[in-house]
């Protein structure tokens, strides 16, 4: 048997580097299982409800803003099927929302284990990138409900956008969630700035009103082009953009940016860039995670 | 055993702790650059520390708070990274670093025995083929299928213990584990140490109970201040342990009045190691510069392994007044324990000097300063030895 060991304060298997890092987050795929279901399990426990509590938020939400926004506001009136479009974008928000709070939340909650036993640290945030995905699927499953019950049932090719959209969130999300859990542990101030931006998130995305309504009031402006550009490179944006094309239905004649999946393959790969940046960066600062804490 | 492959291999090791006292983003912010340097404070742990661990080995680290015992394990334990030099390690380590720590409080005892075991690297079927074995050693019975957050603190314990050495580890690291749990318990532990030894698993044990380190241990490794100080023999090992600590500051002797040395004799005074149950024990505490304190006493205390003072008595309550002036620079004071009835063990002995009357603080003490055994072939729990005879009467 080879010896396995550490040596000047770098990273964690160090001889190793990122490839190696994550064969062994692979060969932990197990645990990764058990700690998905743990936070799940242990999130709803010694509640009558469970699972059904993670769609209280979302369907507030979604009642909020199809009656006040949507009908009060007027939002409503230009889309179609308003609720299954607001939804959509609720449900992808939720998805990126709960990725990165319980990614950066990740690493300061599992102290215990943290401190304890010598696992790829990495588990941990994407334990949570795994727990947000479970409850995103429950809330896609009442999504393709409501899209029956509305007789707009999804079936063209479109469909297939859900693909690159639901990647697009979680690699963003992934990586984010991997930098801001070792952020955190140095500085705890990072949770609470996820928390205002996360708020400032939903906003800034084609959730509530339509992406016609921003460019039609952003094009006349001075930089109205560039303001747009800048508005269109958000990747929430475009991973939203993807999930209505492809769920939305009854949305056919609304308009979308030009080259809406060359946007997103570019948003893609640079979203790559950044998830191997982000492992750098955790695999940097995990060494220093069980003194810290 | 030399033959035995190394399994843990250490090589200059250091590690520095950074002490920050700025913890949020206003302080670092206003504290940036200059100022921040006031903040940090260099803290060196371990030093150039070279170790190895052969399978089947068990080696006890001892040292007093804060030499490093613990920062040692966690760094072999793969939980720290060092700051200079290379830990190495083959095969699978259970750890035992901060008990329990990795079991969640919402989940029932079979989930957090699943979860454990998969961080230890088990697959699933691997526990299960464990999981009765588990539950048998920890002894929790129906509780399993409980949250832990409703069990007591010795169930948690025995059960955390119970996944640790029943995932198959090359590498067993214990911290400190061994004081909690009741005394069953404590001795299964011991047994299961004992049996994964023979299964050549190397053992390190961390603890202050130098009674386990002397029954358990091969070896041991004495740290002090971060820097390895001996590593070698037991007994050797605890006698310089006992030199650091006296020679320790003690604020409280600054006027004087030491105990200098604390001797255990046999019934002939002389010094004596083992004694057979109901013989008589004599200790000789050995004092200096007792004449600068015009009223003084002398207490002895005896305790077991698990540092369970088992009998403790003073020349104050001894004597009472008798000698609390007695006077000279060098005096030995002899305490005689007529047929003491203590059972099989080791125990430690204790002294300390008052010198205000009635006693209440010591001015010194020598904590565990003298050990001796009792041998006996008797096999009881407990440190006392009561002759004892059973029958059994059919009810009628």
């Amino acid at each position: 048997m080879p010896f396995r060991g550490r040596r000047n304060g770098g990273p964690t298997e160090s001889s190793v580097g990122a490839i190696g890092q994550v064969a062994e987050i692979v060969r932990h795929r197990h645990a990764l299982s058990l700690l998905i279901r743990r936070d799940l399990k242990a999130r709803y426990k010694d509640s009558a409800l469970g699972f059904l509590w993670t769609l209280a938020r979302p369907l507030t939400q979604l009642a909020v803003y199809v009656v006040v926004i949507g009908h009060f506001l007027g939002a409503a009136r230009g889309i179609p099927d308003f609720a299954i479009y607001v939804y959509t974008g609720i449900a992808a928000y939720t998805l990126f929302s709960d990725i990165i709070t319980g990614g950066t939340g990740s690493i300061i909650g599992n102290a215990g284990l943290v401190k304890k036993v010598s696992v790829p640290r990495e588990l941990y945030p994407i334990a949570s990138v795994g727990g947000a995905l479970f409850n995103y699927s429950i809330q896609l499953v009442i999504l393709i409900l409501a899209t029956v019950v509305f007789g707009a049932f999804p079936t063209s090719w479109d469909l297939l956008y859900a693909i690159p959209g639901i990647l697009l969130i979680v690699v963003y999300g992934t990586a984010l969630a991997l930098l801001l859990s070792a952020l955190t542990v140095f500085l705890r101030d990072v949770s609470y700035i996820v928390e205002v931006v996360l708020l400032l998130l939903i906003w800034l995305s084609p959730i509530v009103y339509s992406w016609s309504m921003v460019r039609d009031a952003v094009s006349p402006l001075a930089g109205g082009p560039i303001l747009m550009e800048v508005y269109n490179a958000n990747p929430l944006t475009l991973g939203v953009l993807a999930l209505q094309k492809a769920i939305w239905v009854n949305g056919q004649g609304a308009e979308y940016p030009s080259d809406l999946l060359l946007r997103i393959g570019i948003s893609l790969v640079v979203g790559l860039i950044l998830l191997a940046v982000g492992h750098w960066v955790f695999r940097r600062l995990q060494g220093n995670f069980a003194q810290e804490l | 055993m030399t033959q035995a492959p190394e399994v843990i291999r250490v090589r200059g090791l250091a590690k520095r702790f950074v002490l920050r006292k700025d913890n949020s983003l206003k302080e670092r912010i206003v504290g940036f650059g200059r100022v921040g340097r006031r903040h940090r404070e260099d803290f060196w742990a371990l030093r150039d520390i070279d170790l190895s661990v052969r399978a089947g080995e068990t080696v006890g680290l001892i040292g007093h708070n804060g030499s490093g015992k613990s920062t040692l394990l966690k760094l072999i334990g793969g939980v720290l990274d060092p700051s200079r030099g290379t830990v190495e390690h083959r095969g699978r380590i259970g750890a035992l670093i901060e008990l329990g720590a990795g079991f969640h409080q919402d989940l029932t005892g079979r989930e957090n025995v699943y979860l454990n075991a998969a961080l230890l690297g088990l697959s699933k079927k691997e526990t299960d083929a464990r999981f009765d074995e588990i539950v048998n050693f920890a002894d929790v019975g129906d509780f399993i299928d409980t949250q832990v957050k409703f069990y007591s603190s010795g169930m948690f314990v025995r059960l955390a213990f119970a996944v640790a050495v029943n995932t198959d580890p090359d590498i067993l690291l214990v911290d400190e584990v061994l004081a909690v749990g009741d005394e069953s318990f404590q001795r299964k532990c011991l047994e299961k140490i004992n049996e994964l030894r023979s299964e050549n698993v190397a053992v390190i044990i961390v603890s202050h109970n130098l009674g386990i380190i002397q029954e358990l241990c091969d070896r041991t490794v004495l740290l002090d201040h971060g820097h390895l100080l001996h590593e070698g023999d037991p007994r050797e090992g605890i006698r310089r342990f006992r030199e650091v600590l006296a020679t320790q500051p003690r604020d409280s002797m600054a006027d004087g009045g030491a105990i200098r040395h604390v001797e255990v004799c046999g019934a002939d005074e002389q010094p004596k190691e083992s004694f057979a149950p109901g013989e008589d024990v004599i200790v000789r505490v050995s004092l200096d510069g007792i004449g600068a304190f015009p009223k003084w006493s002398c207490s002895v205390g005896i305790a077991d392994t698990q540092g369970r003072t088992v009998f403790a008595t003073s020349t104050y309550q001894l004597a009472g007044e008798e000698w609390i002036d007695a006077t000279g620079d060098l005096l030995d004071v002899v305490f005689r324990f007529e047929a003491p009835a203590l059972s099989d063990g080791r125990y430690f002995v204790s002294s300390s000097i008052y010198a205000s009357y009635p006693p209440n603080q010591p001015v010194s003490q020598a904590h565990q300063a003298a050990s001796f055994e009792v041998v006996s072939d008797e096999r009881t729990l407990g440190p006392l030895r009561v002759p004892t005879t059973v029958r059994i009467d059919p009810t009628t």
